[in-house]
C-alpha cells in the first residue's frame, strides 16, 4: 500500500511548522469567537435553571474544561504511542506540547468545580466525590508525566520513557474513572452524553455545545502554538530554523 | 519455563544475601502503622474506623521502598543487560523478576497487614477477607511498582519520582481493597470488589510485563 504524500509530510518539522502557522489563526479566532458568543448567550440569553437558579450558568465553563483536560490526555497518549511505535519525533513533540495545557485545564476544572460546589453542595471540596477524585488523579498523572520528563537529561530517552507512562495511564483512566464512580457519589450524572435525548432543554444546550466547540478550538490553537515552540527548540541546529530566527522566511 | 525458574531462584538467592535491605520496608511499615495511633486518639472505636485505610496505605508506601532490588542493582552491575541479550524473551525475564520481588518483598505484607489490623481492634472476622484482598491486589501492585522502577532505572535518583508516578495509578487497588474489607466487617457480600481486584490482577500480569520490558529497554540504551 502506498501512503499518500501528505502523510509523509506530516513527519517533516518545517512542513508541520508552516502548517501550524497557517492553521493557528483560524483556530484561534474561531475559538475566541465561539467562546464569546457562547458565553454571552449562556450568561444572558439562556433561561435560569428551575432548581439551581442563576448559579447553574457555570455549566458553560466547568464541563468544558474537564472535557478538554481529558481530551488533552488522550492526545498526549496517542501521540506518545505513535512516536514510540514508529519513532516519529514530531509525535513526541505533540505529546510534550499537550501535557502542560491538559494539566492547566484539569486545574481549571477543579477550581471552577469548587466555585460551583460552594453554592450548590455547600462545600468547595468534597473528598467523597468520585468526579473530583478522578480529576485530581488525572492532574497527578499529568504532573507525574511532566516530572518524569524533567528528570531526564537526554530528550530522546525522555520522549520514549514518558510515552510508555502516558500509554499505561490511558489504560488506567477508565479504571480510575469507574472505580471512583462506584465508590460513592454526590456529583450529578451525565446529562449530555446519554444515548436518549439530552436531559437539558435546547435553549440551554445550544450555548453549551457552542462553548464545547469553542474550548476545543481554543485547545488546538494552544497546542499548535506550543508545538511550534517545541519544534523550533528541537530543530534549533537545522538551517531552516536558524534562517527563521534570524529574520528570513524558511 | 526453565529460564523463568532459574531467574526466580537467582533473585531469591540474591535477596536473602541482602536480607537487611529486604527487611527495611517491613520495619518502615510497622513504624508508619504505629504513628497513626500516636497522632490520632488511641480510643478503640476511632482506631477501628480508620484501621483498614491505615494498614492499606502503610502497605502501599512501604512497598515503594523496596524498589531498588528490583532492577537498579542488576542494571548497575550489568547483569540486566546480559539477561536482555540472552535468547529468553525479555518479557519472561521481566515477569520472573517481578515474581521473585513479589515473593520476597510483597507477599510478607499479606501476613503482616492482617496482624497489624488486629492491633487496630478490627474484628477477626474481617481478617481472612483482608488477607485475600491483599493477595489479589498485590500482583497488580507489583507490576505497577516494576513499571515505576523500569521507567526510572537510568536515573541516578529515581526514588522520589516513583511515588508520583505509581500512587495515582494504584488508587483503584486501594479503593477496591478497602471496600472489600469494609464489606466483610459489615457482614455484606464481598465477592464484587474481590472479582474486580482479580480482574485487574489478570490484566496487569498479562499486559504489564511487555510495557515494563519496553521501558527497561529504553532505560538500558
Amino acid at each position: 500500500m502506498k501512503l499518500p504524500r501528505w502523510f509523509h509530510q506530516l513527519g517533516s518539522p518545517p512542513y508541520v511548522y508552516r502548517l501550524a502557522e497557517r492553521l493557528s489563526p483560524w483556530l484561534g479566532w474561531s475559538g475566541c469567537l465561539l467562546i464569546a458568543v457562547g458565553a454571552l448567550w449562556g450568561l444572558f440569553g439562556a433561561p435560569p435553571d428551575f432548581r439551581q437558579g442563576e448559579v447553574y450558568r457555570i455549566i458553560y465553563i466547568h464541563p468544558q474544561t474537564s472535557y478538554v483536560g481529558m481530551m488533552a490526555y488522550v492526545v498526549m497518549a496517542v501521540a506518545g504511542a505513535v512516536g514510540f511505535i514508529w519513532r516519529i519525533k514530531l509525535a513526541h513533540a505533540v505529546a510534550v506540547s499537550a501535557a502542560p495545557i491538559g494539566a492547566s485545564f484539569v486545574l481549571c476544572s477543579l477550581i471552577t468545580g469548587a466555585i460551583w460546589g460552594r453554592p450548590t453542595w455547600g462545600t468547595y471540596w468534597e473528598w467523597g466525590d468520585p468526579r473530583i477524585m478522578s480529576q485530581t488523579l488525572l492532574l497527578f498523572l499529568f504532573l507525574g508525566y511532566l516530572a518524569l520528563r524533567a528528570s531526564f537529561e537526554d530528550r530522546d530517552k525522555a520522549d520514549r520513557v514518558s510515552a510508555i507512562l502516558a500509554v499505561v495511564g490511558v489504560v488506567n483512566i477508565p479504571i480510575i474513572h469507574y472505580s471512583v464512580e462506584w465508590w460513592n457519589s454526590l456529583h450529578q450524572g451525565p446529562s449530555i452524553t446519554r444515548l436518549d435525548e439530552p436531559a437539558i432543554h435546547a435553549s440551554m444546550l445550544v450555548p453549551f455545545l457552542i462553548m464545547v466547540a469553542g474550548f476545543t478550538f481554543f485547545f488546538y490553537w494552544l497546542l499548535l502554538n506550543r508545538l511550534q515552540g517545541e519544534i523550533v527548540e528541537r530543530e534549533r541546529d537545522a538551517r531552516w530554523v536558524q534562517e527563521l530566527v534570524s529574520g528570513g522566511r524558511p | 519455563m526453565g529460564a523463568f525458574r532459574a531467574i526466580v531462584l537467582r533473585d531469591l538467592r540474591v535477596a536473602f544475601r541482602r536480607w537487611s535491605e529486604v527487611a527495611n520496608p517491613f520495619v518502615f511499615f510497622a513504624v508508619v502503622v504505629a504513628l497513626f495511633p500516636l497522632s490520632l486518639s488511641p480510643s478503640a472505636p476511632e482506631l477501628r474506623s480508620i484501621g483498614v485505610g491505615v494498614v492499606w496505605i502503610a502497605a502501599l508506601l512501604s512497598s515503594l521502598l523496596a524498589l531498588d532490588g528490583l532492577f537498579r542493582n542488576d542494571a548497575e552491575d550489568g547483569s540486566l543487560e546480559q539477561l536482555l541479550l540472552s535468547p529468553v524473551p525479555f518479557g519472561v525475564t521481566v515477569l520472573a523478576k517481578i515474581a521473585a520481588h513479589w515473593l520476597v518483598s510483597v507477599l510478607p505484607l499479606v501476613l503482616l497487614v492482617p496482624l497489624s489490623a488486629l492491633s487496630f481492634r478490627l474484628p477477626a472476622s474481617g481478617l481472612p477477607t483482608l488477607a485475600f484482598a491483599l493477595l489479589l491486589a498485590t500482583p497488580s501492585l507489583s507490576v505497577l511498582l516494576a513499571l515505576g522502577a523500569a521507567l526510572t532505572v537510568s536515573l541516578k535518583r529515581g526514588g522520589a519520582i516513583i511515588g508520583l508516578l505509581i500512587l495515582p495509578l494504584a488508587a483503584p487497588l486501594l479503593i477496591f481493597g478497602t471496600r472489600a474489607t469494609d464489606f466483610a466487617l459489615h457482614g455484606e457480600p464481598v465477592a464484587g470488589p474481590l472479582y474486580l481486584l482479580a480482574a485487574m490482577a489478570a490484566a496487569a500480569v498479562s499486559l504489564g510485563p511487555p510495557a515494563v520490558a519496553a521501558a527497561l529497554k529504553v532505560g538500558l540504551e
